[in-house]
């Protein structure tokens, strides 16, 4: 076991509160916006920040959105490797604080995805941009569909049930109706029916593409968000309890050598990240794992070792996910998740934001005494290439 | 009005275009570095499993098995949302490439494909060249 470094923190948050902006706002906007709030929420100022991560939009984002802050950072980090980029930015952020580089990181997302009628999950053009897309792109791949194809092959070789997968939805929704944050994001986005859910609502919701129904997909939002991470002295004179980062781990997948995709990329981050931090994922009061469908939680629970592979379906089962029952393991997205509160297309960072709510005790379902979190984003496409970042958070 | 069509690759593109000027022949084209024997997929200029530049292109059989499949049941592309429902799968060739395709010559989809399916590959033209398809042995 390591000795455990608390050699950076996780000082202020703020997640953007709305998830349609009627077009009237930008990228840009949300992510200032954002920044402002987290950096208050921190007790710290824009002059405060050495540190920007962002994973931007076109070229030279570094240098545009340093400028639209108003900033002179003497580190700019703009990684994207999808929705997993601020897992890694966190990552970075926290080694550029321990070698002396910056004392104050500022982590920043924003995006219009709905309002811009991204047809995301079955727009059906892939993802665009990867010298693999010249041979794949004839087959109307849907982003849904390439999910679907990992729960299709979990099913096939452990007899994973769509009823198992569904635990994951229903335990989401039941997080998302006590966050008003959420009821009001599925109010906004003309959720029909918006109440708990049970595994017979998830399984006979529409069908989008086999195995995977409407309920075990993501919405699609407007919305963005903000983190600060200090050094340990800034940490300590800011206005809310340090959630240190105590381990990350980084990985990647692809589908080239007959990959298994029934499991993700972090069965090699999730290793990094918890052996740095020198805890467990058993001993994990909060696992905040990207929900972008009931399928990619599944595999990431397994991947990280909260079962073993294969077992996750079983394990899932009961509601064991839930906030109420933490004796039997982790609260899972106790926001709502990426299923019922907030997906613009990149759900990083809202993963940081809610395990550091719980750490602070400001959940609007919160674990009591909630000491351990993980936070692990997948980036990219999960049944092909695709990205893993983990994050393992400690309360003060 | 024209008819929306499949999203066509560009055959001319540099890494790939060895693999689409062998569907005119109705040739379903993979690489393998001649220094290490690595299947290389999708097509590069280099090797992925030793530092050399040596990538020789084989005829696979057209023969492979469903690794896994889903039948799209939504899509908002103006060809696709046509030919709903409509199965992609992970064909796995039996040289070692994985290649994402449609099992197509189907009754029902929801009954009739199998992860493990065995399936050979069909052609459907666009002018002189072909973009592979697989249907079940």
């Amino acid at each position: 076991m390591s000795v455990q470094q608390r050699d950076a923190a996780i000082v202020g948050i703020h997640e953007f509160p709305s998830r349609d902006v009627e077009g009237e706002l930008s990228p840009l906007h949300i992510k200032a916006q954002s920044a402002s709030k987290a950096l208050a929420d921190a007790g710290l100022t824009w002059s405060d920040v050495d540190g920007i991560y962002d994973a931007g939009e076109g070229g030279a984002s570094g240098l545009t959105i340093a400028e639209y802050f108003g900033l002179s950072p003497t580190v700019i980090d703009t990684t994207n490797v999808g929705g997993s980029s601020y897992q890694f930015h966190a990552a970075h952020a926290r080694r550029a604080i321990a070698a002396g580089k910056a004392r104050v990181a500022l982590l920043t997302y924003g995006s219009t995805a709905h309002s811009n009628v991204a047809r995301i999950g079955t727009g059906g053009r892939g993802m665009g941009g990867y010298p693999a897309d010249n041979l794949e792109s004839f087959a109307g791949l849907t982003l849904i569909a390439n999910y679907a194809m990992c729960a299709r092959r979990h099913m096939f070789e452990f007899g994973t049930t769509s009823e198992q997968l569904a635990e994951i939805s229903v335990a989401t929704r039941f997080h998302a109706m006590r966050n008003p944050d959420a009821v009001r994001a599925m109010e906004d986005l003309e959720f029909l029916d918006i109440r708990e859910t049970t595994v017979d609502d998830v399984v006979n919701s529409r069908m989008i593409a086999d195995p995977l129904h409407l309920l075990e997909c993501c919405m699609i939002s407007d919305g963005g968000g903000a983190v600060v991470i200090a050094a340990p002295d800034v940490a300590r004179d800011c206005r809310h309890k340090p959630v240190w980062i105590l381990g990350t781990g980084e990985a990647t997948k692809y589908p080239e050598g007959g990959a298994d995709i029934t499991s993700s990329a972090a069965v090699q981050s999730g290793p990094i990240g918890f052996g740095e931090a020198g805890v467990g994922p058993d001993e994990m009061d909060i696992a905040m794992i990207y929900d972008s469908f009931s399928i990619t939680v599944l595999t990431i629970l397994e991947d990280l070792g909260f079962c073993l592979k294969g077992e996750g379906g079983h394990w899932v089962e009961g509601g064991r996910l839930r906030f109420d029952q933490p004796s039997e393991g982790p609260a899972l997205n106790t926001d709502g998740g990426g299923l019922s509160s907030n997906h613009p297309g990149m759900r990083g960072i809202f993963l940081l934001i809610e395990a550091a709510r719980q750490l602070r005790g400001e959940s609007t379902a919160q674990v009591e005494g909630a000491k351990l979190a993980v936070a692990h984003g997948n980036g990219g496409m999960l049944g092909s290439r695709h990205s893993a970042g983990t994050v393992v958070l400690g309360g003060d | 009005m024209t008819e929306p069509t499949r999203p066509l690759p560009n055959f001319e593109e540099s890494d790939t275009a060895p693999f689409w000027e062998g569907t005119m022949d109705r040739q379903l084209r993979f690489q393998r570095c001649n220094d290490c024997d690595t299947v290389i997929f999708h097509p590069r200029r280099h090797c992925v499993g030793c530092l050399g530049h040596d990538l020789i292109w084989h005829d696979a059989s057209g023969q492979g098995t469903v690794y896994s499949y889903s039948i799209v049941r939504q899509s908002y592309h103006p060809f696709f949302r046509q030919h709903l429902p409509y199965v992609v799968a992970w064909v796995d060739l039996d040289e070692g490439p994985r290649l994402l395709s449609n099992v197509v010559g189907i009754e029902d989809p929801s009954s009739d494909v199998h992860c493990g399916m065995a399936v050979r590959v069909e052609w459907e033209p666009h002018g002189d060249y072909a973009i592979p398809l697989f249907r079940p042995l």
